[in-house]
């Protein structure tokens, strides 16, 4: 266990140098979190009474999807694993008496806590100061705050899985692109990162809820945000376990036979 | 048994065919063409434990994939391997303890950090005990001299101080056999001194197994008595360096300083220039010894001076590489 702690803990270390990136980052979820809101005020002004989730449990949930963006986001990859591979470094991690997918997994999730860590304090400290309706509120009670605590580490762990899958596949199409991008953008719909799951019509909802993705951020957010009866939500971080489980070992699984094709790049 | 047994290994890549060109690009697109690269075909060797072995090939021969494969990095497609009872491939992570790996095109080490806090991370990698890990780093910091440089971004290091500190890195849990693939590649003539001086000591000192690629003959000469030599995914040649330069090595060039003429006639004399002071002779030794040479122009020249040259150990291996056209 020690050397994937060490390993996530470097990545974490190294990731806490890039401070203007962060900054950057942060200027990027004020901007996006002002324009959702806006559409959603508007929306909600314009006299529609039948909503699934009122305007300042979405303006929480928002301002939680923006803060934490850079922990749950689809989007990331890491591009020195990609660079390893592509390159041949991999070599020396192919000599390591570890599991290299916990390697993997531990290296990325060191390197999105780093970023997390850097963007979500001033976003939350600034949109908790802003006036009504903008506001980002408490959470519904101390229950669901501990839930959501819970439920977003499981969303965090998932999401990792999900990310370590990436570099895994890329063993073998040597491509970055493709296959992952299509991935990436499915899931990133999926997810509610975007639209909140709750505004999905049907059989959106009824396709993403035999997915992973909803399970990453939009259960702990709208929990937090009391969206979501407490018993529902216990039953909900459960299947998020089970999605869990179920991501780290297909990663096991093909890392494993990737690696019995994998063929190092030069030299 | 051999410490480290290989039969019949081996491997073949298939590569995508592509032509250049727009309209074969397009074509690529629907139907690919595929061809087949054995990259090592049939290798057997063996290797004693203690031993320092020179590979050696020309670009493309498949010295790399054999090191990939004995390092439990590739599968091969068949053939058998055991290193110390240990299949590489099948018993990856135990097998792997065993063994340090220097790739000289690579780097293992954390690009942003210290070399050291690379050595850390290695530690617990390895699960290396506190106190073996500060006496082996203590002691490769010494003799890689590495004091000055083990704090310093990896990124700012010189290539030879990098090298240096990726060799240590790969020693830290003192493995019992070492793979150097191209170690001192783009090193100046100092570092270069240093790491073979290493090397050597290392062999010596733990009586660790070193198997050594390089593209560098005097690498190759001043650690390896034995070499094997591989073109075409084939063992060409595995045996002791001496034999190998004593079979190649009969042409010798020799310069004779004098004031006399030479007219000498023999069938071993391939070539006589009149120098500015002497003759240059190139002598062919199977036909004439040297002792015999000497012998007979003494007798009537009056020998001021003599310098007989050694052909470098790079044409060798350039002639046989001609011989066996690889």
């Amino acid at each position: 266990m020690r050397a994937y702690y060490s390993y996530f803990k470097l990545k974490f270390i190294s990731g806490l140098q890039y401070r203007s990136a962060a900054l950057a980052g942060i200027a990027t979820q004020f901007f996006f979190g002002f324009v959702y809101i806006m559409v959603y005020v508007a929306f909600y002004e314009s006299g529609s009474s039948n909503v699934p989730m009122n305007i300042s449990q979405l303006i929480t949930y928002v301002w939680l999807n923006q803060s934490f963006f850079a922990l749950i986001n689809q989007f990331y990859k890491d591009q020195e694993l990609f660079q390893l591979i592509r390159t041949g470094n991999i070599s020396y991690e192919l000599s390591r008496p570890k599991n290299m997918y916990f390697l993997w997994y531990f290296k990325i999730l060191g390197q999105r806590l780093a970023n997390v860590v850097m963007r979500f304090f001033p976003l939350l400290i600034v949109t908790v100061l802003l006036p009504e309706p903008y506001k980002f509120s408490a959470p519904s009670s101390l229950l669901s705050f501990g839930l959501f605590i819970l439920s977003l580490f499981i969303g965090t762990l998932l999401v990792t899985a999900i990310s370590t899958l990436y570099p895994i596949l890329m063993l073998l199409t040597m491509n970055e692109k493709g296959v992952v991008n299509i991935v990436v953008v499915i899931a990133d719909l999926l997810s509610g990162v975007g639209i909140p799951i709750v505004f999905f019509p049907n059989f959106l909802k009824v396709i993403s809820s035999y997915l992973p993705f909803q399970y990453i951020s939009d259960l702990p957010f709208r929990i937090y945000v009391g969206n979501i009866l407490l018993q529902e939500g216990i039953h909900n971080i459960f299947i998020q376990l089970f999605w869990l489980i179920i991501m780290i070992i297909l990663g096991l699984i093909l890392m494993k036979k990737n690696l019995k094709r994998v063929v190092v790049q030069g030299g | 048994m051999s410490f480290i047994e290989v039969k019949q290994i081996s491997k073949t890549f298939r590569l995508v065919k592509k032509k250049s060109g727009l309209k074969e690009a397009f074509k690529s697109f629907f139907k690919r063409d595929y061809f087949y690269v054995n990259a090592v075909n049939d290798i057997s060797f063996s290797i004693d434990k203690g031993e320092i072995v020179g590979y050696i090939g020309p670009n493309g021969a498949g010295k790399s994939t054999t090191i990939k494969i004995l390092s439990g990095i590739l599968v091969p497609d068949s053939g058998d391997c055991k290193v110390d009872g240990i299949t590489p491939w099948k018993q990856r992570k135990e097998y792997v303890k065993k063994i340090g790996v220097v790739f000289g095109q690579r780097s293992q080490l954390w690009w942003d950090i210290p070399a050291e806090d690379t050595f850390d991370l290695l530690k617990d990698i390895y699960d290396i005990p506190e106190k073996e890990y500060q006496d082996t780093k203590r002691e490769l910091i010494e003799k890689l001299n590495l004091a000055d440089i083990i704090n310093i971004p990896v990124r700012q290091l010189s290539l030879g101080q990098r090298m240096r500190c990726e060799i240590a890195a790969s020693l830290l849990h003192n493995p019992e056999i070492l793979f150097l693939d191209e170690p001192t590649i783009g090193l100046d003539a100092v570092s270069k001194q240093l790491v073979r001086d290493f090397i050597k000591r290392l062999n010596k000192e733990k009586h660790t197994t070193i198997i050594l690629t390089s593209h560098d003959m005097a690498d190759i000469t001043s650690l390896a008595k034995r070499i094997i030599l591989i073109g075409k995914g084939q063992v060409l040649y595995d045996g002791s360096l001496r034999t190998l330069k004593n079979q190649y090595e009969t042409n010798r060039l020799i310069h004779i300083k004098t004031k006399d003429k030479i007219t000498i006639r023999n069938k071993g004399i391939l070539n006589k220039i009149k120098a500015k002071d002497g003759y240059d002779i190139l002598l062919n030794t199977k036909e004439l010894s040297i002792s015999e040479f000497l012998n007979r122009i003494s007798r009537n020249v009056i020998i001021e001076d003599i310098d007989i040259e050694n052909e470098s150990i790079d044409q060798i291996i350039v002639k046989l590489y001609e011989d066996y056209q690889i």
